[in-house]
Parts: structure tokens; sequence; C-alpha cells
């Protein structure tokens, strides 16, 4: 959890994260940013974000990125 | 004759006014809906009594901001589209350089045109939407119109940070639409997915030549452009059939791979232009849609949209430039070397451009005019206007133009004229490198080179550079990003990189 956060600080400076529902919406996540956090993600987890799981569901929010971290270190 | 962009729209009005003609995330209107929404806008500003006069459109991207382009131009006044996330202080600069005489908000950016100092009278689109038509005031201001009336002002961002605003008229637009319909056969058939902003030229192709043959426009919503796989399913889904997108787009779709998971059987023309389309990404779309019309563009917003093209017709090696081809049926290019004589076949030099989708200048700036509006320099007859448009080409074997850079990319390094986007073709053909920039910096005399890629070291892309360029043309420095920074209009923001050149440079002092 404090990696990812690490993370989206990174790429969105000064936002809070955990507060937010809905970081697709509220446009916090655009286009670039998402991509630049799959494969921060996947670097970081060693884990493999394929295209497959760049939906809006797997991004609302922390605990949504989190969740797909875990099942893509499940399926690892 | 047809000498305004209304008549166009009414004329679909008139074959097909129950058809979907624009539609975004949470409205949709039929060409009738359409005309009677902008109508009541119009007349809603007749009030204003004036005419050829900028009325500011702040809104995001949607029906609504398309009803009151066509609402600005029904009172007899020209539009200029401002993005409802600009910061203010842009607002201001644009709203200097203007004057304009009114502002059109809705209920969003109601708040927004507060934060700008400006007394300009606003109006709220929800109650000019359903303002009661005038139809003899209508009728009156259409009478007193000439094709060559100003129909938008389209700002673009000057290198030196004050933007400026080109000033198209009626007449360009009508006969830009006019070679767009016969040269990509748009009918009433085509279902456009547009990815480009209204206050971007790109949109003047999707809005035009969709009014124009009574075709359907869907306005992307912009979250689709973060999630790959929704994006292509929605254009399955909607049976979207042309495509008129940004490089970094079709670039994106292509690294994810993302045509492999979902097939899209009514797409049938993909064109693009903005930037430079790499022949590596193009090689993915053409593999996974043989069949597909692609099309590359060319032309600055001073030329309405487009002044050359290439239709894609041979294969490309990944290392191979997509040729800009050559110039659109009733415009004219021209390459001018810098001894002011025109150059011979294979010679470099810049492109010229005339014809009627000219525009006339920037608004308010004669002198920025002046330096780019200049007599043709191959006659000095009468009096002919073109635009030098600062890129640097020149004819390959096929008589094809070919782009080269930015006037202002070219570098003249150990003696040796460099252009930056050679270095950059060459780099982005490397396997797995995703995108690419190369900056020159004049104090240290050396080129900067960043990329983004998966897969793909620092190390391994300059040990593949020295295979590919010549010794004076290796970066110095090669850099991997994370993230490219992209500027509004959805290209690589060399300002931004060489800020950052310019900060890293500022701490290897103080370390």
């Amino acid at each position: 959890m404090d990696k990812l956060l690490k993370i989206l600080e990174n790429i969105c400076p000064g936002v809070d994260f955990k507060e937010n529902n809905d970081l697709i919406e509220s446009g916090i996540l655009d286009s670039l940013a998402i991509i630049s956090l799959a494969t921060d993600i996947s670097d970081e987890f060693d884990i493999d974000v394929t295209v497959r799981d760049i939906l809006p569901e797997n991004f609302s929010s922390v605990a949504a990125i989190v969740k797909m971290i875990e099942r893509l270190q499940d399926e690892g | 004759m047809y000498k305004n962009v209304l008549e166009l729209l009414e004329f679909s009005a008139k074959t097909n006014p129950d058809k979907q003609a624009i539609i975004d995330e949470t409205k949709s209107l039929t060409y009738n809906e359409f005309v009677t929404a902008a109508k009541s806008v119009g007349s809603s500003l007749l009030s204003l009594n004036e005419q050829n006069k900028p009325v500011v459109i702040l809104m995001k991207k949607s029906v609504a901001c398309l009803v009151c382009m066509f609402g600005v131009t029904y009172s007899g006044n020209f539009y200029i589209v401002i993005d409802s996330d600009t910061p203010a202080q842009r607002i201001s600069s644009i709203f200097s350089t203007l004057s304009p005489v009114a502002v059109l908000v809705d209920k969003n950016t109601h708040e927004t045109i507060k934060a700008v100092n400006t007394n300009v009278n606003t109006i709220c689109y929800e109650s000019a939407s359903t303002y009661p038509i005038n139809p003899d005031g209508l009728i009156a201001i259409r009478k007193r119109q000439i094709d060559t009336d100003p129909l938008y002002v389209l700002f673009t961002s000057g290198s030196t940070g004050i933007p400026k605003g080109t000033v198209i008229c009626h007449r360009s637009v009508i006969d830009y639409a006019e070679w767009v319909t016969e040269t990509f056969g748009i009918s009433s058939q085509t279902v456009f997915g547009n990815q480009s902003p209204f206050y971007f030229s790109m949109s003047v192709l999707d809005i035009f030549s969709t009014i124009r043959n009574a075709a359907t426009l869907y306005i992307l919503p912009k979250t689709l452009f973060s999630f790959p796989l929704k994006l292509l399913e929605f254009i399955a889904e909607k049976e979207i059939n042309t495509l008129y997108w940004v490089p970094s787009v079709l670039i994106m779709i292509a690294n994810w791979k993302a045509l492999d998971y979902v097939e899209l059987p009514k797409l049938t023309k993909v064109l693009f232009a903005g930037e430079v389309m790499p022949a590596k990404q193009l090689n993915v779309w053409i593999k996974h849609l043989p069949g597909v019309f692609f099309a590359n563009l060319y032309g600055p917003t001073e030329i309405t949209d487009i002044c050359a093209y290439y239709v894609v017709n041979r294969p490309f090696k990944d290392d191979e430039s997509i040729p800009i081809g050559n110039a659109c049926n009733n415009c004219d290019v021209f390459v001018i070397k810098e001894d002011g004589t025109q150059a011979g076949p294979s010679e470099e030099g810049e492109l010229y451009v005339r014809g009627s989708f000219l525009g006339f200048g920037y608004y308010n700036n004669s002198e920025k005019t002046r330096e780019v509006f200049v007599q043709n320099p191959l006659q000095q007859h009468y009096p002919e206007p073109v635009y030098k448009t600062g890129d640097i080409v020149r004819f390959n074997e096929y008589g094809e133009l070919v782009y080269i850079s930015r006037n202002d990319f070219q570098v003249k390094r150990m003696g040796y004229r460099i252009e930056l986007g050679e270095i950059e073709a060459a780099i982005n053909s490397i396997e797995n490198v995703n995108a690419c920039a190369c900056i020159y910096d004049k104090d240290t005399d050396s080129l900067n080179l960043y990329f983004t890629g998966s897969g793909v070291d620092e190390n391994t892309v300059f040990t593949k550079a020295k295979e590919k360029l010549p010794p004076y043309m290796i970066p110095n420095k090669v850099i991997l990003v994370k993230q490219m920074p992209y500027n509004a209009n959805g290209k690589i923001d060399r300002l931004a990189l060489k800020k950052y050149t310019d900060t890293q440079k500022g701490d290897n002092k103080n370390g």
C-alpha cells in the first residue's frame, strides 16, 4: 500500500489519494498518468499489467488498484 | 454557390432532418434539432448588434459547444473556442488580443469566467439555446455576409509563449470540406469518432465534413483515451468507420497491443496528422487492419487544416519515414531554399503554401502576420500572399514530399546540418522504444535524447543509435523517462523537455 501511494504521489504530486474514490471521473488520473502508473506497478511489484487490466474499474481508487495488484500477484 | 458554412448544415438538415448529427456522452441531436438549437443561440446574440466580431465560447467539448459554434455563426460573428480547463492566465491573454463582444458559458464554466478579469458580456448557453428564434433577424444578417467573412479564430501557442490567433473565413472551410469529401469519400454513411479538441485545427475536418455530408459525429468521451480496450470497444459498438486522430493516440494503442483483443469490422478509414507517425506503429495497425485506408495528412492551422496528404499505398520498413505526399486539389505547395530560389528534385528547403485554404493572418498581430504570410517569392508582378510554414521538406524519388523537421529543429553542429527528426526516426525504430524526442542544447552544443520504453535501457538505445546514425548525429545523452510530457494538443511538449534539460544543468552545477 505504501509502495503504491509513493508511486501515485510521484505521478500526481499533491493529491490525497486515500480520500478519493473517483480517480478517473475527477480527471486526476488522465491517460498519460495511467500509462506510467501501469508501467511503474509492473516494475515495482514484479507483475505483468497488460492492456486487459487497463480498465476503469481497476484504477478508480487506491483500493481498486491494490485489488488488481493482489490478483495479478496470485496469478503470477 | 455556397458562401456560408450554414448553407452546408441547412442542406443536410433538409435532406436528412431526422438523422443523428452529433452525439456526446449525455446528449444527441438530429440535424433538425441541431439547426433549431443553433438558430436559438444565434437569435439570442442578435441583440449584441454586432457583425464580424469575436465571440468566445468557454465550454467543455460537447454537443452544446458545437451548437454554440454554429449559433455564433448564425449571428454573423465568428467564434473562438476555449477549453473549460484553460488556465485563467491564458484566457486573459487571449481576451486581451481579441476584445470579444461576448462570451458564451454554461453552468460549469460560469465560475471560470469570473476568475478572469473581464467585463465582457457573458451569455449562458442554458438560456441562449432555448431563446425564441428570430427568423427575420437571422435572414437579414445572412444577406449582409460574404464568403470572406471570418468564421473562427484558432489560437496556437507561439514559440514566444504569447498565443497567436489565425483568422479563417467561410470560403476556406467550404473549400476544405469539399476537398475532404471528394478525397476521402465522406458521405451520409460516414460515422466519425472525434478525438481532436475543438480548439485544434484537426477538428475542422471532423466537424465540417460531417455537416456537409449529413454524416454522424461521435464526440468520444475523454476518459476513453485512458483505456485502450474501452476505446476500441466503443468504436466497434457504435459502428464508427472513420477516425482522424493524432499519432500519439494511434501509437498508444499499438504499443499496448490493444488491436490483438478487439475486432473493428466497420472501420474503413484511419487518417492522422499533427505530428510524425512512426512507421513502426503504423505497421502494427496495417497488420491488424489490412483492408483499411490509411492516410498521412499534413498542414498547419494557418492553412485551415491540411495542404498535403499521402495515402499509404506501399509497405514501409520500421525505420522509414511516411511521406507527407502531394498537395491537396486546388492547393499549391513549393519548396524554397535558403538562398530564396526554388529547390530542385531531392533538394531541401522550406515549404510554402498557396491556395484558398490560406488564412488571413493573426488577429491583432500584424507583425507576426508579416513574418509568415508573405508575398509569393516566385513572382513579384501582383500581390499574392502565401504562407511560409517553417517546415523543412524535400521531394523524394517518388515525387512525394517528405517532412524533415521544423525550421527551428534544424541544428548546425560541428559544421553539419542535423535534423532532429531524423535522429528521432532512427531511435523510434529501435525495438521496445515507445516514443522519443531529441532536444538540442545550444549552450553545451549537445544532443539530448529522451525516450520511453519497456525492456530497453539507455545503454541499448545508445549502442543501437551508433549502428543507425552517422557519428555527428549520435546523441550525447540518452535519457530514459517514465513518461513523455505532452501538450494540450497531444503533441510531445518540447518546451517542457528543454526546461527539464535546463534544470538538470542547474542541478549539476549545484552538485
